[in-house]
């Protein structure tokens, strides 16, 4: 087994759900594996799939894109684009060779500490178990 | 090349017993850009502070990091700092390290040290690449809508007008008051419902700023803070209200049983509303039973009202007030009278005699018609066991909910509702009475299940709030709102689809097509950014070279170079 890969993973987090979520989990002293890096976006909507492409081309393990749940967007709708865009770039990585499992979304409100603790500890060990990202020796 | 200073903070142990910052520090000096690194006890202390504009003057930062807690609660008040020293606030970048590093790895302090250099890393590159930016201003039109004539909306609106700012007060019915119209007296202080609306109504009537329009409904609301548009419909009639702000006092209603407890089929069953309206007409009920907590705290609908049980604790009072023989039962599953004056009314029913029976949500109570009249069986759990009590009148205590419409009111107004219905504030504890939209504000039980004091606090808090940009007569804009670049744009309209505020709109400008955004209009989510092909849409702070150097950070330090 993988027990000894420490995947190096990127986070978007919405500024107003699952960021806060993520603080919550830190007031709350939650413990997780320190292999997840977050970028604040203001909203899920707002993350590029070029991000995700550039990411796993030059060799990130895994990225995770959180929002709000769905109907409790800071701004809406956004997340109603995130859902119907993320999919579509697991699709491409798949087309592409890329396991579509490194690119993962879901959902953690402002008031979920626990369910990031969940989401982060589950996709470290998703990821471990895919073993490293091969394109982390070519990099596009 | 940018000259950028990093200040990592100790916050006392909360993250240097984890993390080792003066390894993140010396860390910090190697990257690029990085003219100092230094590190404080605690950053945000009147010393931190004086220590980063101290930094900013002797080195000639013109960019700083800080490696401390979480962006979300410190961000204005380091801002604040670097704008006093003479940067820009625009040009700050914050980093959290203790949130989401040492607080979440206390017991891998190697891996936490290593995960906090990859995002100041990451931090740093985003820093190089920031902006300066000129926030917005713009004007606001000195008059307020208040939708929702209950208590809420009528103390918001009596608050506004009593500060002589012009506002219209929109009420569906033919009458205002709301819910507490039907209520003769109210918990916990037993005063006189209709005393407390004469009160409102008065300051209302007496003030020329008011504008009332009754049996009226908002069909349709435009513009942004300081310029809404409120369309309502007044008996077939359209009328457009311009307005600075807008507060949502639309309220909740009684919860009404399906066939619970009998309700609809065994006499004398009951709700609350109908107790408070049998009450009023003088009836005088001699064997009643409350049961708490009928469809809340419970799979589906997981909430407690909070103010039932404050209310059958008064009505148990009024039972007994009007005939001291009568025999009062309240079945629930807790009593919530939290406060002074509440848990005063609960001793009082105690010692008046009225039997408290604790109920388990497994084992609801059973209403049946028998000879004798309507039975409650149910399960104290205190007692352990079975008891048949028999009851003239059988009340349901049941929940607040929101109203049918509120989710299109939220539509109206482009602002959240949770998954119950009711109206979702900018932040629970730091912005209660306020959406996330600017300009747009709530309070009472559209809000919450809310008592009649927080009604009048809250409506009170809704007006202070709202009055804020009418009274200055401007509005600052945070400069994090997207911009296009015409050069690239090729006004395909995939932005002005994607944007939920429609803020955006193709425009001709020297015989170029291009999409264009209203800034005052833009509320900065960066939605257009992923919608555009070109990448000629930008969300200032956020741009796609900025975050894409932070991914280049993180894959540059985690990695190697290649």
């Amino acid at each position: 087994m993988m027990t000894d890969f420490r995947p190096t993973i990127l986070a978007f987090c919405c500024n107003w759900c699952s960021y806060a979520g993520a603080d919550l989990a830190g007031v709350s002293r939650l413990q997780m594996p320190p292999n997840v890096h977050v970028i604040r976006v203001m909203c899920s909507a707002s993350v590029k799939p070029e991000y995700v492409l550039k990411a796993l081309s030059q060799g990130v393990d895994g990225v995770l894109v959180l929002g709000c749940h769905i109907g409790d967007c800071h701004y809406m709708t956004g997340n109603h684009r995130t859902a119907k865009r993320i999919p579509l770039v697991q699709r491409i990585l798949k087309e592409t060779g890329i396991d579509e499992k490194r690119l993962k979304l879901d959902w953690v409100s402002a008031a979920e500490g626990e369910k990031f603790q969940k989401v982060i500890t589950d996709f470290v060990q998703d990821v471990q178990k895919l073993g490293p990202n091969p394109l982390r020796e070519v990099r596009f | 090349m940018a000259r950028i200073g990093v200040f990592v903070c100790h916050c006392g142990h909360n993250i240097a017993a984890t993390v080792n910052v003066e390894e993140v520090v010396e860390f910090a000096k190697t990257l690029p850009d990085v003219v100092v690194a230094e590190h404080n006890l605690y950053s945000c202390s009147e010393e931190g502070l004086g220590a980063i504009r101290k930094s900013i003057e002797k080195s000639g930062l013109d960019r700083v990091v800080v490696a401390a807690c979480t962006p979300r609660t410190h961000e204005p008040l380091f801002r604040k700092t670097v704008e006093l020293a003479g940067i820009n606030k625009y040009l700050f970048e914050f980093v959290n390290i203790r949130e989401h590093v040492s607080w979440i790895h206390a017991k891998e302090p190697k891996s936490a040290t290593e995960k906090a250099k990859m995002l100041v890393a990451m931090g740093v590159a985003k820093a190089a690449l920031l902006e300066p930016q000129k926030e917005g201003e713009s004007s606001v039109i000195p008059t307020a809508v208040v939708i929702g004539g209950g208590l809420a909306g009528l103390t918001a609106a009596a608050s506004l007008v009593a500060q002589n700012i012009d506002t219209h007060l929109i009420e569906r019915e033919a009458r205002l008051g709301g819910n507490l119209a039907d209520i003769e007296v109210v918990a916990p202080e037993f005063r006189k419902g209709k005393e407390l609306l004469d009160e409102m109504k008065k300051e209302l009537k007496v003030s020329p700023k008011t504008h009332l329009h009754l049996s009226s409904e908002v069909t349709e609301v435009k513009g942004f803070v300081g310029n809404f548009e409120v369309t309502i419909d007044k008996a077939g009639k359209a009328e457009k209200i311009p307005a600075g702000a807008i507060i949502v006092a639309t309220g909740a209603k009684e919860w009404t049983p399906k066939d619970e407890y009998g309700y609809g089929t065994v006499p004398g069953v009951i709700t609350q509303m109908d107790l408070e309206k049998r009450l009023a007409k003088g009836e005088r009920p001699k064997r009643v039973v409350f049961i708490q907590c009928v469809g809340s705290r419970q799979p589906g609908r997981e909430y407690c009202s909070r103010v039932c049980c404050n209310t059958s604790l008064k009505n148990a009072l009024r039972v007994l007030d009007a005939s001291p023989d009568a025999t009062v039962s309240i079945m629930h599953r807790d009593i919530m009278s939290s406060g002074t004056a509440s848990e005063h009314m609960y001793r009082r029913a105690s010692e008046r005699g009225v039997r408290f029976m604790r109920y388990g949500l497994d084992r609801p109570a059973k209403v049946s018609r028998t000879q004798s009249g309507t039975v409650v069986e149910v399960f104290d759990e205190t007692l352990d066991e079975e008891i048949d009590v028999e009851a003239d009148l059988v009340v349901l205590a049941t929940p607040m909910v929101a109203q049918d419409d509120s989710r299109d009111v939220g539509k109206l107004l482009k602002v959240p509702l949770d998954k119950f219905g009711f109206f979702l504030e900018a932040h629970v504890k730091l912005r209660p009475v306020e959406f996330a939209t600017d300009g747009v504000f709530v309070c009472g039980a559209a809000r919450w299940p809310s008592s009649v004091s927080e009604c009048i606090s809250q409506g009170m808090a809704a007006a202070a709030k709202a009055a804020i940009p009418i009274r200055k007569g401007k509005v600052v804009i945070e400069a994090i709102t997207a911009q296009s670049d015409p050069d690239k744009c090729a006004a395909c309209g995939n932005c002005v689809i994607a944007c939920p505020y429609e803020a955006i709109e193709i425009v001709e400008s020297e015989g170029k097509r291009y999409a264009k955004v209203n800034e005052a209009q833009c509320k900065g989510c960066g939605t257009c950014v992923a919608a555009c092909p070109n990448d000629a849409m930008q969300q200032r702070g956020f741009t796609t070279r900025q975050l894409g150097a932070m991914i280049d950070a993180l894959v540059k330090n985690a990695m190697g170079e290649t």
